[in-house]
């Protein structure tokens, strides 16, 4: 019996014990009407000689093909010690530290996690994660709306710049609380939160302002002015921002005159695998004043009876397990053992490491640029300030060009056709340190015979039926 | 046995008013919900100018292993907080009827300190719980 | 001492970040940062021996019996990891075309398959990312549900008084609210206080069936006709599938919406706090309402299924298709347990929980439903040896440590004082059940005859008992660096 250790001696001496004929018998409170006979529809068990040869056969399948999209996955470097050590069994089987004094190295390292975390984003406080980025800025949402006292309308300044998957997901989240998205258009020329746009809010009553920092375009906000703004008019300001940018990005604890209140983002870079979206995590960090709004666990640092340092899951009274309906959050079991890879990843790189790592992808997307942008008909798409992704208009339908690129064991970038169809042929590349010189030169040639095969257009500007 | 002061007023839901004879009182909790939740770590109080319902939760006071709601026994306005629990909740469990008050509320119907229950009543409610 | 005591400013040990230093100064100075993030400097040795130090001071399933109550912390399958793990599946990016995800996709539709079989649901999503996201999802379909049949009344949520907390937050996260209710002595939910609390206000009840009071409800299908006949339905909290696998169906039981947690009954490891993943199962009349992306076939060939054709859909809950990899290892649990596996995992668990149960009687303990039989999990409440020797649950649970075991689950559910929750697992052979039936009765001796010992407990770990006091009077979250 697979992972089952008992012998039939000791089951019957167990039974014995319960003073049971069989073990059928201690299911005999179940109504007898709701038993199950058989499982038709599932296979028979396979030893793991089989499963293996089925999953190699079908991770083959899939390929591996030279990834440039970005869209809010990131594929970086992960340093080999960081899977070994985070899958360890003492790290990869334990569970939530609700023993404190049998957890101290999960305790310890998510202590280390959150100081991390507040020396990146220039915050507070960190907690220990939450699911993944959306989720974490669905619920910095509604953390703003429960931590701004002075705002009574539930409504949060959403801008188009913010990811189209996460605007979605917060929706699905708060809707069911009142809480109002107004949505923000973005300058088509710049592809940044129009601020002309912003003063016909001025004086009206909102929770928050998400400012998303580089935006879902790769694009830089003038996140100053647009703290300032929010703070100007009662608002508290929410920082959507990327990990690894922040190493060199000036920390949302900084923007503006008196920073950002909350900040939250995808920590997937820092470590993650791609993993077809998940396991990742959320980070969520903000301002001393807002930390018993915020949601998740969170650890602290104390003593134990001798005098010796510890740490403990603290500021419990919080959470669905003590706070039942009045919870700041539901929020149970998080993503450990995803912030104990982070932790590892960023210990192992150090802030030279993440700098270097940071600039890389910045100078490869430069790099993609000028490789693309050199077959003619493809262009750039608001020219500004970008971090390690970029909009480029094609000269042929994005979706085909896409697929053909794929058909070749290239991942071209992310179509924003469906989400931005004012922008025509538009997708978002990116270029992480990962990618070489030479896989952007077999992508540029790529691109090249691909959209003369689509019908050579000569027109960059053909709109998208 | 905690105690029970005879000068003071009581709601069932633990919490304890003091009629200042100036149409206001001050609110605390008593002993007994102090020990029943343990080492206070935190209070939150209403702000002054906020306007409380009699029965609507107006405060929490949190421990490490439960955090509880505080009821507003009387309706009327916030005239004060005590600015001292922000730093020291301790200050609740050390003197629950004194310097462990939360706030003062000007009575918008001073009718309702009839409704409240003297140290006897509450006493017996105390007990009866216990049990 | 933290890695960042460790940390030497310049050090630079680092062998893993690009060679060199690309330039950035074409970014605008407004944009930078002017100080470098204060993370540690230190070299891959360092970080190495830290961190392999830090998970020696953790308990864990691979090193010590963990039978936390609710939790499910059983063996955690070697092979469920390393086949995740193969690089076709580890670097597939989320939006990689179908074309590209035959293989990842297959494995996603026939757990959705196999996962709908064993709970006797109509259809599966699998995108929630824990369980209390699956719950999320469950009570926003309900709402879903009712709102299209213009039906927006229910503004009640009913729950147990046993219920995890997660299920009252949830449903006021879903814009609901909660009426409690009781117990009945027998630990089954009470069917005449619940009679006369369900009415045209009632949204759904959210059941745990076999309940966190480690029993069966016996009554659960008058409970089901009770809500039904109220227009209520019912949303099944999975936290206690174990119990059942394959031997009842929550959709047999009546049950119209589902979560699992896959971190308990399908092997996913607990990481110290997750990554879990929570599906939802639904009954025919919630499908239009699941959350997306999920997976159909279509001839031979994988498709997703999103907003686009689900209009209806409670929509997307996390950026991607949820927990990928934790899909991946129950997929490959799932496969490795096939038919004849399932039945047994309730089997055994239920047969070590009743053992254990009646060991802990035998020496001592006091059941908190004697005359019941125990599913996977029972509770013993230590009110007697708290009001005679001054010992509570925490101080038994903490001497445990010293004897080498996790504790159980400790003071919850909320309704039954001083209790433990104790759930062993299918995967714990009798001699580890006997060793640790030892330890409690040699504990309660300890606590007859010394209590001070136990209160004093652990004296073996890494710390003594912390000042949980402190730390949330004092909040120190994060270190900073000494100024000098």
């Amino acid at each position: 019996m697979p992972f089952i250790p008992h012998t039939e001696d000791e089951v019957q001496e167990m039974l014995a014990a319960i003073g049971a004929a069989s073990i059928d018998e201690l299911f005999d409170e179940i109504p007898d009407s709701l038993k199950l006979s058989q499982l038709d529809a599932i296979p028979t068990a396979l030893s793991e000689m089989e499963i293996t040869h089925l999953m190699a056969k079908r991770a083959q399948q899939d390929g591996e093909p030279t990834c440039f999209i970005g869209a809010g996955a990131y594929d970086h470097h992960i340093p080999a010690a960081v899977w070994q050590l985070t899958t360890r069994g003492e790290f990869y089987t334990a569970y939530t530290p609700y023993q404190a004094e049998a957890s101290q190295g999960t305790l310890q390292l998510l202590y280390e996690f959150q100081s991390m975390m507040v020396a990146l984003t220039g915050m507070d406080v960190s907690n220990a994660s939450l699911y993944d980025g959306a989720s974490a800025l669905a619920e910095a949402v509604l953390m703003s709306v429960r931590a701004n006292r002075k705002s009574k309308s539930k409504r949060v300044l959403m801008p188009r710049t913010v990811h189209p998957a996460y605007r979605r997901v917060v929706r699905n989240i708060v809707k069911n609380q009142q809480i109002e998205l107004v949505e923000l258009p973005f300058d088509p020329q710049t592809g940044v939160t129009d601020p002309a746009c912003l003063a016909q809010y001025a004086g009206e009553d909102f929770a928050a302002l998400v400012i998303p920092q580089p935006n879902f375009f790769g694009v830089m906000e003038d996140v100053d002015a647009l703290t300032d703004w929010a703070h100007e008019n009662g608002t508290l300001a929410i920082g959507v921002v990327n990990p690894i940018a922040l190493a060199l990005l000036k920390p949302p604890g900084l923007w503006g005159e008196a920073g950002a209140d909350i900040c939250c983002g995808e920590g997937q870079p820092l470590g993650a695998p791609l993993a077809s979206g998940g396991p990742y995590f959320g980070f969520l960090c903000c301002k001393q004043a807002q930390v018993r709004q915020m949601p998740g666990r969170i650890i602290g640092r104390t003593l134990d009876l001798d005098g010796k340092v510890g740490y403990t899951l603290t500021l419990q009274a919080r959470e669905q397990h003590i706070r039942r309906s009045k919870a700041t959050s539901n929020i149970c079991t998080n993503q450990g053992l995803m912030v104990t890879a982070a932790t590892i990843h960023m210990a192992l790189l150090g802030t030279e490491g993440l700098e270097r790592a940071a600039a890389a992808s910045y100078q490869n997307t430069q790099k993609l640029v000028d490789a693309l942008t050199a077959v003619p008909g493809v262009e750039v798409l608001f020219d500004q300030p970008a971090f390690h992704e970029r909009v480029l208009r094609l000269p042929a339908p994005a979706k085909g060009v896409l697929r053909s690129l794929a058909a070749h064991n290239v991942l071209g970038g992310f179509d924003l056709s469906g989400d931005y169809p004012e922008l025509g042929d538009a997708i978002l590349v990116c270029a992480t340190e990962k990618r070489t010189d030479e896989e952007i030169e077999t992508y540029a040639q790529k691109l090249e015979r691909v959209i003369q095969l689509q019908g050579g257009v000569t027109c960059g500007l053909v709109p998208k039926e | 046995m905690s105690n029970v002061p005879n000068d003071l007023k009581y709601a069932k839901s633990h919490e304890w008013v003091r009629d200042e004879e100036d149409g206001t009182v001050v609110i605390g909790i008593t002993e007994h919900a102090q020990e029943l939740l343990g080492d206070l770590v935190f209070v939150e109080l209403p702000e002054v100018g906020d306007t409380v319902d009699a029965g609507s939760e107006c405060a929490v006071v949190e421990s490490v292993k439960a955090a509880s709601d505080v009821y507003s026994p009387v309706s009327g306005e916030v005239i004060a907080v005590n600015e001292v629990l922000a730093d020291a909740p301790e200050t609740v469990n050390q003197d629950a009827f004194g310097d462990g008050w939360l706030f003062q509320v000007k009575l918008s119907d001073p009718a309702q300190l009839e409704d409240l229950l003297d140290a006897e009543a509450y006493t017996d409610i105390m007990e009866s719980e216990e049990h | 001492m933290l890695i960042f005591e460790q940390s030497k400013p310049g050090r630079k040990a680092t062998a893993q970040a690009p060679l060199n230093r690309a330039d950035v100064s074409a970014i605008p100075e407004q944009f930078r940062r002017k100080q470098s993030a204060a993370l540690p400097e230190v070299s891959e040795m360092q970080a190495v021996r830290h961190y392999t130090r830090l998970s020696r001071k953790n308990f864990s399933i691979d090193t010590q019996f963990y039978p936390l109550g609710s939790c499910t912390m059983k063996y955690n399958p070697r092979a469920c990891n390393s086949l995740a793990s193969l690089p076709g599946l580890v670097s597939r990016h989320p939006q990689a075309p179908a074309s590209h995800s035959q293989g990842f996709m297959a494995c996603l539709f026939e757990l959705q398959e196999m996962l709908r079989e064993v709970t006797g649901m109509k259809a599966v999503s699998l995108s929630p990312a824990a369980g209390a996201q699956g719950e999320f999802a469950g009570v926003a379909m309900i709402r879903a549900y009712h709102d299209a049949r213009g039906d927006t009344a229910r503004c009640e949520i009913l729950a147990p008084d046993a219920a995890h907390g997660t299920n009252p937050a949830t449903a006021v996260m879903c814009g609901y609210k909660v009426r409690e209710i009781p117990t009945g002595p027998d630990g089954d939910v009470d069917l005449e206080a619940l009679k006369a609390v369900v009415g045209p206000q009632t949204a759904g009840i959210m059941l745990t069936n076999p309940s966190t009071l480690g029993v069966f409800d016996r009554k659960i299908e008058a409970i089901a006709k009770t809500v039904h006949e109220a227009g209520g339905l019912l949303y099944y909290d999975g936290a206690n599938l174990n119990a059942i696998l394959g031997k009842v169906r929550p959709g047999t039981m009546g049950f119209d919406v589902i979560h699992m947690n896959l971190h308990k009954t399908f092997s996913t490891p607990h990481g110290g706090g997750g990554p879990g993943a929570g599906p939802v199962g639904v009954s025919e009349r919630l499908i239009p309402y699941l959350p997306v992306p999920m997976v159909a076939k279509d001839g031979d060939e994988y498709q997703w299924i999103t907003e686009n054709e689900r209009p209806e859909s409670i929509g997307r809950l996390t950026a991607f298709a949820g927990n990928a990899g934790v899909l991946l290892r129950a997929y490959i649990y799932a496969r490795m347990l096939g038919r004849e596996g399932m039945p047994r995992v309730a089997e055994y668990s239920t047969l070590n929980a009743n053992y254990m149960l009646k060991q802990l009687q035998s020496v001592g303990f006091q059941a908190a439903y004697p005359q019941r039989r125990a599913t996977h999990e029972f509770i013993i409440t230590l009110k007697k040896q708290a009001k005679e020797l001054g010992v509570n649950t925490m101080d038994f649970a903490k001497r445990l440590l010293d004897y080498g075991f996790h504790a159980p689950t400790t003071y919850f559910p909320l309704l039954v004082p001083e209790c433990l929750l104790i759930e062993p697992t299918e995967t714990e052979d009798k001699a580890t059940l006997d060793d640790f039936i030892d330890a409690m009765r040699s504990i309660l001796e300890e606590a007859t005859v010394d209590p001070e010992l136990v209160k004093g407990a652990p004296y073996t770990l890494p710390v003594k008992r912390l000042d949980d006091v402190k730390a949330a009077r004092e909040l120190d979250l994060a270190w900073m660096p000494v100024v000098e």
